[in-house]
């Protein structure tokens, strides 16, 4: 399943986009601060812009700024 | 029972009132608004986090007990200070509250309406103050509040607090909240069949292990004890063997068959957020960029960013190290001033000994603090409120993450090139405890500012004015050796406490980046003062305490034998015809010898020589010895106390008789004391070393515990010890230096 060419990454999506969240992994205190920032599956979420260094990125998400790693943001699919 | 006899108990009780609410939804600014002056601090009993509570009046004869909770996005607990805090949410503290009043950012309802649906689900009166509606209102969010109280059956009162609006209103929805305590109609939160039926075999195993006051009791403390619990290694305690055996059972079981209790959990309140949203909340469909946005757009720009961020940093470092100095200075004056008029005011001897340079100097050494820590908390609470210090994290975490610290920790780590002691204070803005533990261990390595008279002292005495290293003079190369030396230092520290000491589960960064803000000065101030009198009272009497104990070490026991022979010295130059000029040198030379001939026969004079053994082989004799030990008053009293131990009494690093003698002083074998070598080795010991009882007193008041204060002593000593070692002996096997 992981070659399917519809499983899409919120790291790799390009700034500026928005998509979907369809499913969220990871560490599980990772996850669950994610989940219980909103970030739950059939959230919109636009990846804002990226800090200087280029990690982290800043997400708009339910109306306000989160801003995750990029590593976190390898474990969240979207579609 | 007796119903009068209980009767006086019960109408002196006030009614509990719980203030919960999101980071940066103005939380602090609604409990000013509501307590006015009167807040007291304390601590939950064996951790460290702050309660604050007030006595809130509502009408004339009625008032309330207002008590702070710390902010939070959710009540799942990770370390044992959340867990404290949401207990006394959910009922298991000494008392349940009568009403809880959540605070709720309008502009970022939905996240907050997450908070909101885990407190309704508790089943205790709930207030909303609904905050920051005129910001919502210019953005284009509507919210109807009458709908919002109907499908939540709490009371929801529009208010913008940093004007002040609302309060009244809060005010009487509280009063109402109270009237009729029972729990209106909830909204019911659609759950999965089958984590219905694991709530329920959580519950039975609850309901036989503790008595719970009302049914719906377990199923809160299930749904928490599920999001809560690890498998292994969280910190949460008090929880019965046979419930953790459940909860263990429990999420095996669901993993097993690919669920995923968190999500079937958050994800089933998320979506009643969802349908609340859809019916009260109506957001613009393409909104108008914000002006925070467009700030942002400089602020987090790859080179406006960084430069904004170097810009800040630079301000906070600047205020720190000179901003603070008058104040530093006035402070100092005023004890020196204090300390000559108790000397002339009361006759000689132990006691005013012990007024002058224990009591008198331990309450300095407690102030002079002050500034420095009023500074830092001011800035950081300035740049808190504005909304700055979520970017700065967000723009240094990249460079933070390589070494396994937070990008929240840059301030206090950049603050403790300034001093130590606020920058242990400052790690509080760090959400998790592991990272606040890391940081403040590591922060002591950073080069403070009072390391600086010894490298000053120690590079003019060994390095001739003219010795240069190519076209730098070598005082230079090796002062800014000791600075890259500290950095280098804390930073692989702080590596190897991640991967050591300090494992857990990997620190990540998942941080809001509020809407920029103009921040309210009454609760900015309040911050500061309330963060200035823990110091005062909490680490104050730990340091003052200290200083006693340091100033009884360098005093007693005293040798008659030197005191008799100072008094006739003096005796002997009084009876002289010296003029009055002369006499007064010849009488400050007494006093200097005497002052030194009494600290070399006192407790830390004889530690100094039992220790000069283990202190040799770094190129230190028994009176470096004895003024590293000075130095555990403060890192700067090393200067004073090793002019003592050779007879120049009040020296500072400047003074050139102190230089000299010590380019003269030798082993007895007559090899000199103070080759270049030995100063460099002195150096990196004072780099290393952790040699300041009030970062000892500090960090065992925000670790909550002497244990890591200890274990910080112990690792920054053998690090230390074992790089001067390093240096001296290889430097002297290669005929370096000497």
């Amino acid at each position: 399943m992981n070659a399917s060419p519809t499983r899409r990454l919120l790291a790799r999506i390009p700034v500026g986009s928005t998509a979907v969240v369809s499913r969220v992994s990871g560490a599980r205190p990772v996850v669950r601060r994610l989940l219980e920032m909103g970030l739950v599956p059939g959230t919109p979420v636009t990846v804002h812009r990226e800090a200087p260094l280029g990690d982290p990125v800043e997400l708009r998400v339910r109306n306000y700024a989160l801003s995750i790693r990029r590593a976190d943001a390898l474990g969240i699919e979207v579609e | 029972m007796s119903a009068i006899a209980l009767a006086p108990r019960f109408t002196a009780r006030q009614a509990l009132v719980l203030l919960a609410g999101n980071p940066n939804s103005g939380k602090s600014t609604v409990f000013n608004a509501l307590s006015g002056a009167r807040t007291r601090v304390a601590n939950y009993p064996g951790v460290t986090i702050d309660r604050r509570s007030a006595t809130v009046a509502l009408s004339a004869d009625t008032s309330i007990e207002l008590t702070d909770l710390p902010g939070t996005y959710s009540l799942a607990a990770r370390s044992r200070e959340e867990q404290i805090a949401v207990e006394s949410l959910l009922g298991h503290g000494p008392r349940r509250p009568d009403v809880i009043l959540i605070v709720a950012d309008a502009t970022a309802l939905a996240r907050a309406l997450y908070l909101t649906i885990e407190i309704l689900e508790i089943g205790s009166p709930v207030v909303i103050a609904l905050n920051m509606t005129d910001e919502a209102r210019s953005a284009g969010i509507d919210v109807d509040v009458a709908r919002l109280e109907a499908l939540t059956g709490a009371c929801v009162v529009p208010t913008v607090a940093n004007k002040g609006i609302g309060t009244n209103a809060l005010r009487a929805a509280i009063s109402e909240a109270l009237a009729r305590p029972v729990a209106p109609e909830r909204p019911e939160v659609v759950r999965p069949a089958a984590l219905v039926t694991d709530l329920a075999e959580l519950e039975a195993v609850i309901l036989g292990e503790r008595v719970m006051e009302r049914p719906q009791d377990a199923r809160v403390w299930a749904q928490w004890l599920l999001l809560s619990l690890e498998h292994e290694g969280d910190e949460l305690q008090n929880i019965p063997a046979p419930i953790r055996a459940a909860v263990h059972r429990i999420s095996e079981r669901a993993a097993k068959s690919g669920r995923n209790l968190d999500l079937e959990i958050i994800g089933g309140r998320y979506q009643l957020v969802d349908q609340l949203m859809k019916e009260v909340c109506r957001v613009p469909q393409a909104p108008r960029r914000s002006w925070t946005d467009r700030v942002d757009a400089v602020l987090t720009h790859k080179l406006g960013g960084a430069l904004a961020f170097a810009l800040v940093m630079m301000i906070v470092f600047q205020a720190l190290f000179s901003w603070s100095e008058p104040a530093i200075s006035l402070i100092e004056d005023t004890v020196a001033w204090s300390q000559s008029w108790i000397t002339r005011l009361m006759a000689a001897g132990p006691l005013t000994d012990l007024i002058v340079n224990g009591v008198i100097a331990g309450v300095g050494n407690v102030l002079v603090f002050v500034p420095q820590i009023a500074l830092l908390f001011l800035f950081i609470g300035l740049l808190e409120d504005l909304g700055y210090l979520a970017r700065a994290a967000f723009v240094i975490d990249r460079v933070m993450r390589a070494v396994g610290l937070h990008g929240r920790a840059f301030v206090p780590m950049l603050s403790g090139f300034s001093c130590a002691v606020p920058a242990v204070m400052a790690t509080r803005t760090l959400e998790s405890r592991t990272d606040r533990l890391l940081t403040m261990l590591v922060l002591p390595l950073t080069s403070c500012s009072a390391r600086l008279p010894v490298y000053v002292l120690v590079t003019a005495t060994v390095f001739a004015p003219g010795s240069r290293l190519g076209f730098l003079s070598a005082g230079a190369v090796a002062l800014f050796a000791m600075y890259a030396l500290s950095v280098v230092a804390a930073l692989t520290a702080a590596a190897v406490l991640r991967r050591t000491v300090l494992k857990g589960p990997a620190p990540t960064l998942v941080l809001e980046l509020p809407p920029y803000r103009l921040p309210v000065m009454s609760v900015l101030l309040r911050g500061v003062w309330q963060r200035v009198r823990t110091f005062l009272i909490d680490a104050g009497t730990v340091i003052l305490a200290l200083t006693i104990v340091m100033w009884a070490l360098l005093s007693y026991p005293k040798d008659p034998a030197v005191t008799a022979e100072a008094e006739a010295a003096r005796a002997a130059v009084a009876a002289s015809g010296a003029s009055a000029d002369e006499r007064e040198a010849r009488l400050s030379a007494i006093d200097s010898h005497e002052n030194g001939a009494q600290l070399r026969s006192s407790i830390a004079g004889r530690v100094g020589r039992v220790f000069e053994p283990v202190i040799a082989p770094l190129g230190f004799d028994w009176r470096i010895g004895i003024g590293i030990l000075g130095a555990f008053a403060a890192r700067e009293v090393f200067v004073g106390t090793l002019g003592v131990v050779f007879d120049i009494s009040g020296a500072d690093e400047t003074n050139e008789p102190l230089r000299e003698v010590l380019r003269r002083a030798t082993w007895p074998n007559g090899a000199p004391l103070m080759t270049p070598l030995a100063g460099i080795s002195l150096m990196v010991f004072f780099v290393l070393a952790c040699q300041c009882m009030s970062t000892v007193a500090i960090v065992k008041r925000e670790s909550g515990g002497w244990r890591w204060p200890l274990f910080m002593i112990g690792y920054m000593t053998v690090l230390a010890y074992s790089a001067s070692l390093l240096v001296y002996q290889v430097g002297s096997r290669l005929g370096w230096g000497l």
